[in-house]
Formats: C-alpha cells, sequence, structure tokens
C-alpha cells in the first residue's frame, strides 16, 4: 500500500512535487493538496487528477477526512509560513519534510545522510544549491584527512529565481554555507549565487570548490563519480560536466581564509551540469527540480522504512 | 547622506576596489595607508576600499585577498581625514551583515551592485544599508546589455528600495559615449529628482574618460575613476586625467590633478605585475562586451590549459556569462580545449 502524503502550498514548487509523486513514485500517493488561493494552477490541477484539496490552508488541511492516514506532510510555502505550521504538524504526530529556507528541522541531503535521520519528526531540504554541491563537498571529505574549505557557486537563469529567493538571497547563502560545513563536513563553507537573465534561459550549473589535505587524487575522483551515481538515483539529470580539476596550493603561496588563516593544500575543483525532469518546471530549471526530487526521494525513504 | 556640496562633481576613487582585480587581490596594509592619504591630500570625495569582487569576495572563486576587508577598511579609514570610505557588496556574495561590520571598521558609503536585470535581489540589503547610516548608491553592472527603459525600470527599483544614487556601469568598458549619454539621460530623466545618478567606466575601448565626460553633461554628478586607472580589464578612467579633463571643461571640482598624477606613478604604477592598458586581451573584453574581471582569471585558464586568452574571453561573452560567473572560465577553457583535441 501506498503512503499516504499531503503537500502544503500549491505554487511552483508544490505542483511539481505533486507531478512528481503523481507521475513516478510506487511508493507515495498524494492523499492532499494544500492552497490559500482557490484559483492556482496547482490545486486546479490537483483536483483533475482526483485529489483531494483545499484552498484553506493547515486547517483546511486538518478537516479533511483523510488527514489521520496522513503521515508525511511536506511544506513548500514560504519560511514564515512554516514557522507556524511546524509546531501544529509536530503535534499531530505528523513527520515534516521543509521545503522552505525556515531551517527548523536538522538539513537533509539524501545522497549523504539520508539513513542518519531514520523517519524524523522533522527535516529540512536546505536549498537548491545545498542539494546541488553538498554531495560533492561530502565526497571529498569522506576522501581525504582534513577538509579545511568548501565554497560553492550556484548559477541559475533569472526565470527559475521567485520572488521569495530575490527578498532574500543573503537567506541562500547563509543556509547553504552552514549546509557545506554541517552535512558536507567542510571546517568552513561558502556560498555564492548568482542569476544569469540569458535566453534561452542557462541550465542551471554548479561549481564547487574545496581545499583539502592529506588525500589523493584518485581517491577523490573515485568518490564524486560514486556520490554523482547516488545523486542520479533521485535527479536524472545531475552531471558531472568536466573532469575533476586538481591544483596543489604549495606553503610558498597559501591562501587566506577567513577564520581559518593562512593554508595550503590541494584545491578540488568539480562542475556540475543539473537538468530538470521538466515535470512541472521547464527543464532549465535544475534549481527547483533537484529540490523537488530531493523532497520526494526523503518521503519515499521513510516510506520504504514504514512498509519494513 | 547624499552628496554635500552639491554644485560640483563628486569624484569618487576606486583605485583599492577595481584596483585589486588588476593586483589579484594583493594588497599590503603600509602601501595602502600612503595610497589613501595620498587620494585625501589630493582632495578627492570618497575612497572605495575592498575586495575586487566586494566584502566577503575573498573566495577561490574571485581570489583570496592579502588581508580581509576589514583590515584594508580600518587601515584606510585610519588614514582618511575628510575624504569617505566607501564599501562594495554584490548581494549573492557578500552578506547584508558585511555591512555591519564594514561600517564599525569604519565605512561611511556604500555601493550595493546587481547585474543590470536583477535589482530586485538588492532590497534586502539597501535597507540594512540606510538603516545603518550608510550613504546608499547602487551598481547597475553591465548596463551595455539592456535599452536605456529597461535600465530606467531597474533603476527606479532600487531608488524605490532607498537608493540615494544609481550608477550606470559599464563593468565591460563596451560603451561609447552615445551610449552613456542615452543611458544616464534615461536614468536623470525618470528617477526623482533627488536621486543622483553616476558614471562609472573601463578603458577596455579606450573611452573611460570620454564616456565619464558624456555622462556628466546627461546629469550625473558622481564619477569614478583610479590612479594610473588601476582596475580590471584596461582599468578605469585615469582619476587625474578625469579631474585635469573636468578642470578644462570648467566643471567644478575640488580634487588636484597633479597630485593625483605623483600618486598614480609614485605609488600605483610601480605595484603592476601585468601592465593595466588597452591591449590584445582587454581590447577584446570591450568589444564583445565582457566582464572586465573576467581578464586576470582567463589569462591563468590560458596558462594551465593552452588555450589562447582572447578565444576564453570571446567565448564567455557568447555564453552570455554575467559578472560573478568567474568560476565559468575554467569550464569554458576545458570545454575549448576539449574541442580542441576532437577537432
Amino acid at each position: 500500500m501506498k503512503q499516504k502524503v499531503a503537500i502544503i502550498g500549491s505554487g511552483n514548487i508544490g505542483t511539481d512535487l505533486m507531478l512528481k509523486i503523481v507521475n513516478g513514485s510506487d511508493r507515495l500517493e498524494v492523499a492532499a493538496m494544500v492552497g490559500i488561493d482557490p484559483d492556482s494552477d496547482g490545486l486546479k490541477r490537483a483536483a483533475a487528477l482526483g485529489i483531494a484539496t483545499t484552498h484553506e490552508g493547515l486547517d483546511g488541511l486538518r478537516r479533511l477526512p483523510s488527514y489521520p492516514e496522513i503521515a508525511i506532510v511536506m511544506d513548500a510555502t514560504s519560511a514564515k509560513a512554516h514557522e507556524a505550521h511546524h509546531p501544529v504538524l509536530v503535534a499531530d504526530g505528523k513527520h515534516v519534510i521543509d521545503l522552505t529556507p525556515a531551517a527548523i528541522g536538522p538539513y537533509i541531503v539524501p545522497a549523504v545522510d539520508i539513513s542518519d535521520h531514520g523517519e524524523a519528526a522533522a527535516v529540512n531540504m536546505v536549498t537548491c544549491g545545498g542539494q546541488a554541491t553538498v554531495p560533492m563537498v561530502y565526497a571529498v571529505r569522506r576522501a581525504v584527512d582534513r577538509l579545511i574549505y568548501g565554497e560553492i557557486v550556484a548559477s541559475v537563469s533569472s526565470r527559475s529565481a521567485g520572488p521569495g529567493t530575490r527578498a532574500n538571497i543573503d537567506e541562500f547563502t547563509q543556509t547553504t554555507a552552514r549546509a557545506i560545513e554541517v552535512v558536507g563536513g567542510a571546517e568552513r563553507g561558502k556560498a555564492i549565487i548568482i542569476l544569469n537573465p540569458a535566453e534561452p534561459p542557462m541550465i542551471m550549473r554548479d561549481s564547487i570548490f574545496t581545499l583539502s589535505q592529506g588525500g589523493d587524487e584518485g581517491r577523490i575522483r573515485a568518490s564524486v563519480a560514486d556520490m554523482i551515481e547516488r545523486v542520479q538515483d533521485y535527479v536524472p539529470g545531475y552531471r558531472l560536466k568536466q573532469d575533476v580539476q586538481f591544483e596543489r596550493i604549495g606553503d610558498n603561496a597559501p591562501v587566506r581564509i577567513s577564520g581559518i588563516g593562512e593554508v595550503s593544500g590541494l584545491k578540488t575543483s568539480i562542475f556540475l551540469e543539473v537538468e530538470g525532469a521538466g515535470d512541472y518546471f521547464p527543464a532549465y530549471a535544475g534549481n527547483l527540480d533537484i529540490m523537488t526530487s530531493s523532497a520526494k526521494a526523503v518521503a519515499e525513504h521513510w516510506a520504504a522504512g514504514r512498509a519494513g | 547622506m547624499a552628496i554635500v556640496d552639491k554644485s560640483r562633481v563628486y569624484i569618487q576613487d576606486v583605485s583599492l576596489r577595481d584596483g585589486m582585480h588588476a593586483l589579484r587581490h594583493r594588497m599590503d596594509l603600509d602601501r595602502l595607508r600612503e595610497i589613501v592619504a595620498a587620494l585625501d591630500d589630493a582632495g578627492v570625495d570618497a575612497i572605495e576600499v575592498t575586495h575586487g569582487d566586494g566584502l566577503s569576495g575573498s573566495s577561490f572563486t574571485y581570489g583570496f585577498g592579502s588581508h580581509s576587508d576589514l583590515d584594508w577598511i580600518e587601515a584606510a579609514a585610519d588614514v582618511a581625514k575628510t575624504a569617505r570610505i566607501t564599501v562594495l557588496l554584490v548581494p549573492g556574495i557578500g552578506l547584508a551583515r558585511d555591512l555591519e561590520d564594514a561600517r564599525k571598521a569604519g565605512a561611511a558609503s556604500v555601493r550595493i551592485a546587481t547585474h543590470c536585470t536583477e535589482a530586485d535581489v538588492s532590497r534586502q540589503h539597501i535597507k540594512v544599508a540606510r538603516d545603518l547610516g550608510y550613504d546608499t548608491a547602487c551598481f547597475l553592472m553591465m548596463s551595455h546589455m539592456i535599452e536605456p527603459a529597461a535600465l530606467l525600470e531597474q533603476a527606479r527599483l532600487m531608488e524605490s528600495y532607498g537608493a540615494e544614487c544609481v550608477y550606470v556601469v559599464d563593468s565591460a568598458g563596451a560603451m561609447l559615449p552615445d551610449d552613456v549619454s542615452a543611458r544616464v539621460n534615461a536614468l536623470r530623466g525618470g528617477l526623482k529628482p533627488e536621486t543622483e545618478v553616476g558614471i562609472h567606466t573601463h578603458e577596455n575601448l579606450h573611452h573611460g574618460v570620454a564616456n565619464a565626460v558624456a555622462g556628466v553633461r546627461a546629469g550625473a554628478v558622481r564619477v569614478d575613476g583610479s590612479l594610473a586607472g588601476l582596475g580590471a580589464g584596461a582599468g578605469n578612467a585615469p582619476i587625474e586625467a578625469l579631474v585635469a579633463v573636468f578642470d578644462r571643461l570648467g566643471l567644478k571640482i575640488a580634487c588636484d590633478f597633479v597630485k593625483l598624477a605623483s600618486a598614480a606613478d609614485q605609488l600605483v604604477r610601480p605595484l603592476m605585475d601585468r601592465p593595466v592598458r588597452v591591449d590584445r586581451e582587454s581590447l577584446v573584453l570591450g568589444y564583445a562586451g565582457v566582464y572586465s574581471s573576467f581578464l586576470r582569471h582567463a589569462e591563468k585558464a590560458s596558462d594551465d590549459y593552452g588555450i589562447p586568452t582572447t578565444d576564453i574571453l570571446v567565448e564567455l561573452g557568447r555564453r552570455a556569462m554575467v559578472g560573478g560567473q568567474e568560476d565559468m572560465i575554467v569550464d569554458v577553457a576545458l570545454d575549448l580545449a576539449k574541442a580542441e583535441r576532437a577537432g
């Protein structure tokens, strides 16, 4: 039997998530689609698919007859709305997957740490840039003795950056940087986001640069290749765009890293491309696709645990 | 905190910010103090002091600074007697909270920079800057990429968030005087009268000073320049020449161009490990409309992968890469190297 889930938020992210589950999950069933705008495209599509809907937000969800059977709730609203939803859902005994930048629950990046969290009360999906790059940071971390620094640049098409991201761009960089440290295992993390307005829109690109000590190039290369495959399990359009590049930073020309001081070591450069599956978003919006794909992967993992 | 004396052109030096690109973000504190003291003595209104890519720009992607932004800012603020110390912040690279630290270190004015079509990412930073009491100006980078009317729309967003001045920024050194006039005119005509307009130029097509003049004639009241043109690509409008030209035009200014020229010759030219000039590589930046700061990174990628710098720059332009996408330079070099092996 499929595990029933509810999606709160009938905007772009929520709708793409719904379509991903409807079209491609043998473990999950969308039992409710929750919005606040009865005219939203997401609620209309849900109704057309025979999914129970409400435009009365969380209160509406809690009144639905199927609510007691729903174990997992995925929140694709906003950080502010999620802060209000979180305590209610947890008190109701739901397992919460938060796709907003609220970051109340611990960060989760499926390829790195999905089994560490079991079926947690609540997890947070970091950011799109975090989902794309933290697996690579961790891939270097596990192949070396010391991962001093991880830096990422996420370039996304202007069209795929919504008003929420634009109004709070610091939330993106700070949350991603923290996840590079907490989940990726770097002593110091830095994140940069670039919006590119080119037409036709560019496919999401991510570059990862690390500085490490006590590892060799062959082990790093193999670890990266393995991790790429792990992410591809749930994000098919996740690709290594170039061979992994290496550069020795010698003691004669160390780099000065904020919070660490002058250090030397091995610089690793990893260049990725993330193409979306095109469920609801166009394929260039790999940044949005990797969020919904990762959230779906977490819900499926939990559902598999329940099925025993 | 807008311009103090509205009767004259406000001269903003960028040697110790845009100039950092030309020096790969390596600047000794003693040398910085000498340069700040000379600029201050020559009467410039403001001195920008930050990593070339703004606060928190120090990184693998843009180059690590030899010192932290705060060390540089404190040293500059310590020496400057009358000039304001300015910082640059690029949302997506630096954080609003960096502005708090920079203010404590002595910065009094800020330029918040976005790509010319993405002004709405600057809202939170402009608000924080105003709340901290900064003189708050904004940069529309790569202004050559969009038409004047579209540029005005973006400038209006920045104005609505609280910008006191909006700059037309020719990051690629790709504009000619008519392009500058059209854009400054659009902003001057469409923004509130109290919102100032500024002009930031590069010399890639050897028009840095001429473009600054065009900007002032169209209504810009703040103008950027740097000693000996120290800046990304072929550099910025040389501030000593800029001031001399303004003087000849009869514009009211408060700077001494002879003192500036001495500082350019004695303090700045000796620092250049690569000449800042219009040469094959920097000319291609201007001609192809490519972000000037890509130059030195592209030259390194050329050395590492054996692809001519000009080929890398042209391809970056073809791919419509914007400021901040320095990470794509190695990606392009690797693609070109692959194509060469396959060809």
